[in-house]
Formats: structure tokens, C-alpha cells, sequence
């Protein structure tokens, strides 16, 4: 009876390490392979660019109680132009002088990243010009419409815990990534 | 008012600078992204996220209110069917272009002048918007 526990014992020892070697060799093959494929430009620009946004964000927020999003600028600095009531919104009224400051902060910004850190100094898009257009039309309706985008509600919003926004952010992140695979199946590169 | 300018604008350089510094400025980055082929956006979102939920959630309980006077709010935004058509607009948008309203500005720092294109097309965009669909 001993000796038949130490053999199945034996055996299953044998078995596990055989199947540990297996699976430590298998897993960490795999693993980076796919790590690669996932991220081919490696995570740390993504991971540190996030927190200096944070960052950003959190400053404004905690120094001036601010919720600093993006897309609300175009709403605000059209009020500057047309007297139509929309765009008169008291809202808009008060926060449209902090915006603009907001969106020459960003752009100065990106300039000092390229200044500083840029690999190859300037650089700009392929990306076709009617895209640009098109594009830019339908991120401005969209965005005003539902008063927010990946800044106001994926940033501020999830930062928020708010339900809506993660139902705004699951809903653009699913139909961007389908436009963009059927434009890419439509043959259009970028 | 000028201490509130002061640091919008300090918060604003971190803010495009991580954008730049995070491939945002760069179109085919962002497509690349919503192509499946690189997910570094999701990590970039949610490392951004996750930073401001620290802060929103945290700092009212220890701070009674922001820095320059006034009081902390929470950002409300009320669940409606705009909400999502909107969400599917910008989607599309965004997918079509790579383009959104941040890094359209990051885009114009690091020298990206075709974005130009964009920023003056998402004015048009909210322009019709404010002016047919309210």
C-alpha cells in the first residue's frame, strides 16, 4: 500500500513538473510574443503620456476646482461669434476666457514635448485632407451632442465614476474601431 | 481670475505634453489603435483615468476646496439618448480620421498643420450642432 502511494506519488510529481516546465516555457514564449503584437511601440510612452495628463488634469482641478475637458472650447468660443441663444448659455459665457487659455496651454505643451524629447523634431500626418474634414465634422456634431469626448468623458467622466460617461466611452471606442477597420478594409491608408 | 488663467495654462502644458508624449499628436498612431493594432490608447486613457479618479474622489475629502477659492463639484452629465447618438458620431469621426478634440490641438504643437483642416471642421461641426439640433 506504501509503496504503491509512493509510486503514484512519484508519478505525479513527474507528471507536474514535466507539465510546469511545459507551461513556464509556453506562457513566457506566448506571452511576449503577444506582448509585442499588442503594443509594438512598447507601453511606457502610453503609460507615462496618461499620468502627465493626470497630472495635468488633477492640477487644474485641485488648484481651481475646474474640470479641465476639451471639446466645450468649441462651444465656448463660438459664443465670441454667434449671438444665438445656444450659444449665449451662461455656462459658456463664464467658462470660455479659461478655455482658450487651456487650449494655448496644450498646444505649447505638445510644442515643448517636440523641442525637448521629439526623436525627429516636428512631424505631421499622412492622413488624406477630405479625412481631416470629414472626420473633424463629425468628432465636432458628435462631441457637442453628447457634451463630452475622450478627454471630457473618458478622462473626467470615468475619473468622475460617472455611468454615463462610461457608456458614452464604451459606445465611441466600439464604432471607432469599426469605422476604422472598414475604412482600412476599404483600402484606404493610413 | 489671473491666478485661475495661471494654472489652467501650467495644467494645459502637462496636459499636450503628455498627449505628444503619449503618440496622441500623431494620427496614424490613433489609428493604429482603433485598427487593433496597437492598444497603448487604452493604457494611455486609462492610466489618465485613473490618476483623475484619484484626485476627484480623494482630494475633496482632505482639501475643503480648490486652492484659489470656491468649492469642488462633480462633474454631472445626465444619461440621455443624445448622449449615445452622439458617442456614435464622434465615433465615427474619430475612426474615420483619428482625430479628436485634444490631440487636435497637441497635433498643431508638434508642427501636424494639416489638423488645421480638422480643427476648422470641428467648429463647423459644433456650429451645426448648436445651431440646428438644440
Amino acid at each position: 500500500m506504501a509503496s504503491r502511494r509512493v509510486q503514484l506519488s512519484q508519478i505525479l510529481a513527474g507528471i507536474h513538473l514535466e507539465h510546469v516546465f511545459f507551461c513556464i516555457e509556453k506562457t513566457y514564449l506566448y506571452s511576449e510574443d503577444s506582448f509585442y503584437d499588442m503594443f509594438p511601440l512598447g507601453i511606457v510612452p502610453y503609460i507615462v503620456g496618461g499620468i502627465l495628463i493626470g497630472v495635468g488634469v488633477s492640477h487644474i482641478y485641485i488648484a481651481t476646482g475646474l474640470h479641465a475637458t476639451q471639446s466645450s472650447f468649441f462651444s465656448t468660443t463660438l459664443s465670441y461669434f454667434s449671438k444665438r441663444p445656444y450659444f449665449q448659455q451662461k455656462q459658456y459665457l463664464d467658462s470660455r476666457g479659461w478655455r482658450l487659455t487651456f487650449a494655448v496651454g496644450v498646444i505649447l505643451g505638445a510644442l515643448i514635448y517636440v523641442i525637448t524629447l521629439s526623436p525627429n523634431g516636428f512631424f505631421t500626418t499622412s492622413v488624406q485632407w477630405w479625412r481631416l474634414a470629414l472626420g473633424g465634422f463629425l468628432v465636432g456634431f458628435g462631441t457637442r451632442l453628447s457634451k463630452g469626448c475622450t478627454s471630457g468623458h473618458g478622462i473626467s467622466g470615468l475619473g468622475s465614476l460617472s455611468t454615463t460617461s462610461l457608456y458614452a466611452v464604451i459606445t465611441f471606442l466600439v464604432v471607432g474601431i469599426l469605422t476604422a477597420i472598414v475604412v482600412q478594409a476599404l483600402g484606404v491608408i493610413p | 481670475m489671473k491666478m485661475r488663467h495661471l494654472f489652467v495654462f501650467t495644467g494645459g502644458l502637462l496636459f499636450g505634453f503628455g498627449l505628444a508624449f503619449g503618440g496622441m499628436a500623431k494620427q496614424e498612431i490613433v489609428l493604429s489603435f482603433l485598427q487593433l493594432e496597437d492598444l497603448g490608447l487604452l493604457l494611455l486613457l486609462g492610466a489618465s483615468a485613473l490618476v483623475t479618479a484619484i484626485t476627484i474622489n480623494l482630494v475633496p475629502q482632505i482639501l475643503k476646496g480648490p486652492l484659489i477659492g470656491g468649492e469642488f463639484k462633480r462633474r454631472k452629465r445626465t444619461l440621455s439618448k443624445r448622449t449615445i447618438v452622439g458617442a456614435v458620431i464622434f465615433g465615427v469621426g474619430w475612426g474615420i480620421s483619428g482625430q479628436c478634440p485634444g490631440s487636435a490641438w497637441a497635433s498643431l504643437g508638434v508642427g501636424n498643420i494639416p489638423v488645421l483642416i480638422g480643427i476648422g471642421s470641428m467648429f463647423l461641426g459644433a456650429y451645426v450642432m448648436g445651431r440646428f439640433f438644440t
